[in-house]
């Protein structure tokens, strides 16, 4: 006699240490296989891009702190971009090099963040998280030095950035640089060829390159299935055209490929910064623009390549202060997509390190 | 450096194919009507030479008079990029075509505008609020919602 069993729905969060925020998933499960799932947002909706229709331009960097809140020096970055692209403002060259500083030790401090909750729904519980956290602690403090804030550092400015680097700030990017590459191979000894690790990543939750790209994947997820694209080289801004570094890329596209995507970008973002503090020029911070921008009729989209993937600001002004309309590209939304396809099949474990494979901050979802 | 292609040369090329579909072109965006938007998509994303493979993204903007959805392609072998705007006149009821069946990519993004807009795209899978609750009055990006 076949024995007759029924779909089962099991609802994943918006509360659960897996979800990395306050997302949501119904889960219809045959078994413990994942048959179906639903992905449901919006527990972090406040409404940024409205707020930001009501605000002067100088006024939007603060809310753009608030979107992907571990990589806040990138946000600021694509839309200070934008702005200037739209009011066609042009930045100094020193102030160009502090951005890409501060954009690539950003990208450091949330691939560990990535990396380390990674492990942890591997099943590596906070070892190597609290490893990678010692690390994030000294970008922190180069953060703190250069604009006062720990979390949320409004540190960019249309035209520049909001100051100058203080003088001990160098010598201790030194340092963490000398240090860094050595932790990065540390992690590796730890991790790299454990036995559970490999069982548990390699081979699961598969994105293919077709589908990758058809579901505007973007980022380290996008490049782990195989896409050689990378927005600093590919459509180059601030001043990443001077710098030599390498895209790796991933083969099969599965979890394990993504684990070591973000991995090997970390040494190339160390690359780009050594480069850039031996380029760093002397100068101004900040050309002379007023706090009321009051750019031309016109839309402006500005893109840069975020830790999540692509962000991008799209801008639309009609010669006010505050812009007509502004739009988001949330990469962590967009990577989501796939996600129904590379879990279907797996059992429930396996959604939870799929789910961490993609890294994804709740506030960038639902603004 | 990604090439912004012009919207004129490409409207030129599908006009030979699709008459009477573009509506408007400048340097680097062209308008297209609501019913072609579907077979133009088609076009771009399958014609040798653009292969237009990926969908940057998509958005609306409301213009009072009419809404205007704005999608962002590349082409991740070419290197070039293009805007193709559509505008939708109807206020009370606007609905367009979905293009989640060219790229998966605009799936959670023209929920994101129904929710947030009030465009439905016909054609989606899966039609519904994706931030709001089923059951909230109104769409908040709308210029007339306060």
């Amino acid at each position: 006699m076949a024995l007759k069993t029924e779909p089962f729905v099991l609802n994943m969060g918006p509360v659960h240490p897996s979800t990395h925020g306050v997302f949501r998933m119904r889960a219809t499960l045959d078994g413990e296989v994942v048959v179906d799932i639903e992905p449901v947002f919006g527990y972090l909706h406040r409404g940024v891009e409205k707020l930001a229709e009501q605000r002067t331009y100088t006024g939007i960097i603060p809310l753009t702190d608030r979107l992907d809140y571990i990589s806040s020096m990138n946000n600021n970055h694509a839309y200070v971009l934008a702005v200037e692209k739209l009011a066609g403002i042009k930045v100094p060259e020193r102030a160009e090099y502090l951005r890409v500083i501060m954009a690539e030790l950003q990208r450091i401090a949330a691939f560990l963040i990535a990396v380390g909750s990674f492990l942890n729904d591997c099943g590596a519980f906070f070892t190597p998280f609290l490893y990678m956290f010692r690390e994030r602690e000294r970008i922190i403090d180069l953060f703190e030095m250069v604009s006062g804030q720990r979390l949320t550092y409004n540190y960019m400015r249309v035209g520049g950035v909001s100051q100058d680097i203080p003088r001990e700030f160098l010598p201790a990017l030194r340092k963490f640089l000398a240090q860094m590459p050595r932790f990065i191979d540390e992690y590796d000894r730890l991790l790299m060829q454990n036995e559970i690790l490999l069982a548990r990543a390699k081979g699961v939750g598969i994105l293919t390159k077709e589908q990758a790209i058809n579901c505007s994947a973007s980022g380290p997820v996008l490049r782990a299935s195989g896409v050689k694209w990378d927005i600093r080289q590919a459509d180059p801004y601030s001043v990443y055209d001077r710098f030599d570094f390498d895209i790796p890329t991933g083969t099969v596209g599965d979890c394990y490929d993504r684990y070591r995507q973000r991995v090997e970008e970390m040494r190339q973002s160390l690359r780009i910064i050594k480069q850039a503090m031996e380029q760093l020029p002397q100068g101004p911070v900040k050309s002379d623009v007023s706090h009321l921008v009051r750019p031309p009729i016109g839309e402006a989209y500005a893109r840069i390549e975020a830790p999540k993937g692509e962000l991008g600001f799209y801008l639309v002004s009609d010669n006010s202060i505050a812009p007509y309309r502004c739009h988001i590209r949330p990469p962590s939304l967009i990577n989501l997509t796939a996600l129904r396809d590379m879990v279907r099949g797996w059992k429930v474990a396996d959604v939870i390190i799929i789910f961490g494979s993609i890294d994804i901050t709740v506030g960038e979802i639902d603004r | 450096m990604t090439v912004a292609l012009s919207g004129k040369e490409i409207a030129g090329q599908i006009e030979e194919k699709l008459p009477e579909s573009i509506t408007e072109s400048g340097q680097d965006y062209l308008v297209v009507k609501p019913d072609s938007l579907l077979a133009v998509a088609t076009f771009l994303k399958d014609t040798p030479g653009l292969d237009f493979n990926y969908l940057n993204f998509v958005t609306a903007i409301d213009y009072y008079d009419h809404f205007e959805v704005v999608y962002q392609l590349t082409s991740l072998e070419h290197n070039h990029s293009l805007v193709v705007k559509t505008r939708c006149y109807d206020r009370e009821n606007p609905a367009l075509p979905s293009v989640v069946s060219l790229w998966q990519g605009a799936d959670f993004q023209e929920r994101e505008i129904y929710d947030l807009m009030g465009i439905r795209f016909e054609g989606h899978p899966n039609m519904k609020r994706i931030f709001l609750w089923e059951g909230f009055q109104g769409h908040p990006l709308r210029k007339d919602y306060w």
